[in-house]
């Protein structure tokens, strides 16, 4: 405990932003635990009344069209954000680990499905979520699959390369020499060691899944409308741009901060892992 | 060559201490003088600290270790503290170096004859660059120099890139040259010829070599004059003969006698027991205090002396083992 | 071939192709090699880069594919076994390796590194006699149990090179082969990992195949050295023969480049550059022929064959 406290003041010395992005998620993530007891309203408390308040008085952040308390939507959906994030994460690494150290064994195999990861690369990532969508259909579930589909190629192409790399090592050709099976390699010397570039790519797929769902979202062919995400919150509001711009504000806010915190602290793990600045520390 | 130095050294560092972040200190007080047309050889294993003095007197220290103390002469003017480019035309003469691994001290994607007229054009701007380039070719014995202007490192063999390094480092005419480890990575008959070529590119052209090594043996073909190092300072400096003949620090006898003798009856190796401490870790005394095989009290705490002796050794230590004892 | 035979190797080969120029090019790494590994002794391999040693010492073992030859171990050719029956043979042929510091996986603790041969096999009837066995291992290359714990980056290069022989002999192999297992070390380190070896050997009754590009630590560890050039073994005797008495002349040039601790014997000047000629190049006759100073006119036809002069010695040379 001690030492958390102790290693945690020396990053906020040292790289001030990152303790703030990293207190930020923090933040998020205790939105989205104790939402009911943080939010002072429901999300999707309606009242017609209170329409279109500003900031002030009983509502932090305004309300909408509906007279609904943007706070509380704002902390409902972190909810959704977390929910995002880890699904992606999930299906991008699930699918995108298992493809890269396959290719890395199995160079023949490897050369097939590199050009199908190539081929999903070429389409421009948006269209292709959409394209999906346009298949699969709206919803939460889909939209996980359609962005993952998109992290699952820079993830594969990610692994394939360290899983090369360390296939090499000559305690991988040890373990060989021992009688080691390619399991065992996999499993014991292979995964174990890709731990710290996979951590930092998740940080940053977590980050890209919040921009591409929002984006989703905001044209309608994510999360349905009556489930609280900032998406969708800035869908709603778009044509109350000037009349109630804080609506828009909020909502964009948490998108962009959430992304920007999850990429600082995604730069600072990469930071960390660098070997080079493991040695200047060693030293 | 003897060690007595009838002319004033190229070469002089007194009391160097290089340190990282201003508090770990990787060299102690490291002193030694070279004459033009002598070869030092510094011989210590890994961290002795060998390649940070070799950097400091190059000006390449990384960030983060600085020169905290002592001085660095070339030629008689002071250059401890300048950066390398603040040394060109100074007229103190030229410092050149050569590393360990010519693969990635040469620029895989440049012909040989481009890298070598790129050094001459910076500081040799007088003379036509291929025609010279030709010539330091020549001087290292590449044979065939013509065709192999044109050609890439990788075309070249270890033995042949390492003669394309010194040829560049040759390129400024330099009074001194530093050699760190230039052949251990290479083939042991390669080294022997590559040795060669540094004992007569020393002879002809009258510059000062400092021969950075770990090995006992290059040192015994290659250097006039000795120097070991063990944790950041030196134990033992002399001639080479009568330090091979005779070596006065335990640490330099421990490192004889670990050599693999196949001649010998004995099965086993003489070893220094133990290890060699890490920068951090050197105490009080003297730092081989923990593995000497002539360690007392004294040898823990404060300052060890230099003791000379008549055929120009120094040696710092309380029992030398020429039985002349600290009183 | 005797009946105390632990190792034969006969006629191994391989090639690697390489592109280079735009052109394809074969490199006979190992070129119909054939050596006999005698129970309980050290054989050293010797020889500089591109010899073939370490391809030598991968074939033997399996991990590369060789192109063709047998190794034959307790009667059974080992590049004929399936995957399943190889993999139970490398308990009994055990590897050491030169990389102190990449041999060992960082995320692994000592204990897991050395008990990995016994883990893979299931030889382990439970965790305690696990950690028995893993304690007697460390003790008995000078570390003690306690390290079992530690981690390899916490070690110096010394300390992990003992792991790494701690590895190969748990649990107890027949054979064990040590590629370069000294050349990344300090010398005073060096000195005391050697000691270990030839200790160790000692005791557990080990077979040892020492593979250098150091002579003199070749010739002070083995029993008896086999020198390899180009792909090919040129030379074949005991150890102390061999450094005082060299046959083949590539084993001449070999321990007169050795720098020796003797001023006396300095190097005065440049000698002419001899290198041996690229791996690339397809040679009839002899490897050696173009630096060596007996050759004739058959050298450049005839590749000499490797026959024993003298009862133990082996040389390859029409001039030997």
């Amino acid at each position: 405990m001690i030492e958390t406290i102790r290693s945690s003041t020396r990053l906020i010395a040292a790289r001030p932003l990152v303790a703030i992005g990293a207190a930020f998620l923090t933040l998020i993530v205790t939105f989205a635990i104790f939402a009911p007891w943080i939010a002072p309203f429901g999300p999707d408390a309606i009242d017609p009344v209170n329409r279109l308040l500003p900031p002030g008085g009983g509502h932090l952040m305004g309300t909408d069209h509906f007279g609904r308390d943007t706070f509380s939507r704002v902390v409902y959906g972190s909810r959704l954000a977390l929910l995002i994030g880890v699904g992606v994460v999930v299906f991008a690494l699930g699918t995108g680990v298992p493809i890269g150290v396959l290719s890395a064994l199995y160079p023949k195999l490897g050369r097939v499905l590199m050009r199908m990861v190539d081929v999903l690369m070429s389409f421009p990532s948006l269209l292709l979520a959409l394209g999906l969508i346009v298949i699969l259909g709206q919803g939460v579930f889909n939209a996980i699959l359609a962005i993952g589909l998109i992290y699952l190629t820079t993830t594969a192409r990610i692994v394939y390369g360290v899983a090369l790399r360390l296939r090499a090592e000559p305690y991988v050709e040890a373990a060989r020499s021992m009688g080691a099976g390619t399991w065992w390699v996999v499993t014991r010397h292979i995964l174990p060691n890709m731990i710290s570039p996979l951590m930092v790519q998740a940080s940053f797929v977590f980050a890209f899944a919040q921009l591409g769902a929002a984006a989703l979202d905001f044209l309608g062919l994510g999360a349905p409308p009556d489930v609280p995400s900032w998406g969708n919150m800035l869908a709603e509001s778009r044509i109350y741009i000037t009349r109630a711009s804080w609506l828009l504000l909020w909502p964009g806010l948490m998108i962009v901060l959430t992304a920007f915190s999850l990429n600082l602290v995604g730069d600072w793990l990469r930071d960390r892992m660098d070997p080079r600045f493991r040695e200047m520390v060693g030293k | 060559m003897t060690g007595a130095h009838t002319t004033d050294p190229i070469l002089s560092v007194s009391d160097l201490v290089v340190a990282v972040a201003g508090r770990i200190k990787i060299v102690r007080g490291v002193s030694f003088d070279i004459a033009p047309g002598e070869i030092l050889g510094l011989v210590g294993e890994s961290g002795c600290g060998k390649s940070m003095t070799s950097l400091a007197a190059m000006g390449l220290l990384p960030p983060a270790i600085g020169v905290t103390k002592g001085r660095i002469l070339l030629g008689g003017t002071d250059i401890t503290r300048l950066a390398p480019h603040e040394r060109v035309d100074r007229g103190c003469g030229r410092i050149a170096m050569i590393f360990q691994e010519p693969m990635t001290s040469l620029n895989p994607v440049l012909r040989i004859g481009d890298q070598i007229e790129e050094a001459i054009r910076v500081h040799d701007p007088d003379v036509v660059p291929a025609v010279r380039a030709r010539e330091l070719l020549d001087m290292v014995r590449i044979p065939d120099a013509a065709h192999q202007l044109s050609a890439f490192p990788h075309e070249l063999s270890g033995g042949m890139r390492q003669r394309v390094m010194i040829a560049i480092a040759l390129a400024c005419r330099p009074s001194v040259l530093i050699a760190d480890e230039p052949t251990t990575a290479l083939d042991v008959t390669v080294q022997r010829q590559v040795l060669g070529l540094i004992r007569e590119l020393c002879d002809t052209l009258d510059m000062g070599v400092l021969f950075i090594t770990h090995d006992l043996g290059v040192v015994a073909q290659l250097a006039d004059r000795v120097a070991v190092m063990y944790a950041g300072g030196l134990v033992e400096t002399g001639d080479v003969v009568p330090l091979f003949a005779a070596p006065l620090h335990p640490y330099t006898a421990g490192l004889m006698g670990c050599l693999p003798d196949p001649d010998s009856d004995d099965p086993l190796l003489a070893t220094i027991p133990g290890s060699a401490p890490r920068p951090d870790e050197v105490g009080d005394g003297c730092p081989f205090a923990p593995r000497c095989p002539r360690v007392a009290d004294i040898c823990r705490r404060g300052a060890v002396p230099v003791r000379h002796t008549d055929t120009g050794q120094a040696v710092r230590c309380h029992f030398p083992l020429n039985g002349e004892a600290s009183t | 071939m005797t009946d105390d035979t632990v190792l034969d190797i006969r006629n191994l080969s391989k090639a690697y192709h390489v592109r280079r120029g735009g052109k394809n090019h074969e490199v006979r790494a190992v070129d119909d090699i054939s050596l006999a590994v005698r129970a309980g002794e050290t054989l050293g391999i010797v020889g500089e880069s591109g010899c073939g040693k370490s391809s030598l010492a991968r074939a033997v073992m399996g991990l590369t594919r060789a192109d063709g030859g047998k190794v034959i171990h307790d009667g059974v050719d080992l590049l004929t076994l399936d995957r399943r029956s190889l993999a139970r043979a490398r308990l009994r042929i055990r590897m050491v390796f030169q990389d102190p510091y990449a041999s060992l996986d960082p995320r692994r603790s000592v204990g897991d590194s050395v008990a990995e041969a016994g883990d893979i096999h299931g030889i382990f009837e439970s965790s305690a006699e696990r950690k028995r066995l893993v304690g007697e291992a460390l003790d008995r290359v000078g570390l003690g149990a306690g390290f079992a714990d530690r981690f390899p980056h916490e070690l110096s290069g010394g300390q992990r090179q003992r792991v790494g022989i701690a590895r190969a002999i748990l649990p107890e192999p027949e054979l064990v082969i040590a590629d370069e297992p000294v050349s990344a070390l300090d010398v005073s380190i060096q000195a005391q990992v050697l000691n270990l070896l030839a200790e160790l050997k000692n005791r557990l009754g080990l077979t040892l195949l020492f593979i250098s590009h150091d002579l003199s630590v070749v010739a002070k560890i083995s029993d008896r050295v086999a020198v390899l050039y180009m792909g090919r073994v040129v030379e074949i005797a005991p150890a102390r023969p061999l450094f005082r008495d060299p046959r083949h002349p590539y084993t001449e040039l070999l321990i007169q480049a050795i720098p020796r601790p003797d001023p006396s014997t300095r190097i005065t000047g440049a000698i002419e550059p001899d290198e041996p000629p690229s791996r690339f190049a397809r040679l009839a006759g002899c490897p050696f022929r173009d630096r060596c100073p007996r050759r004739t006119e058959i050298c450049a036809t005839d590749a000499p064959e490797l026959r024993e002069i003298e009862p133990g010695r082996f040389v390859s040379c029409h001039h030997a």
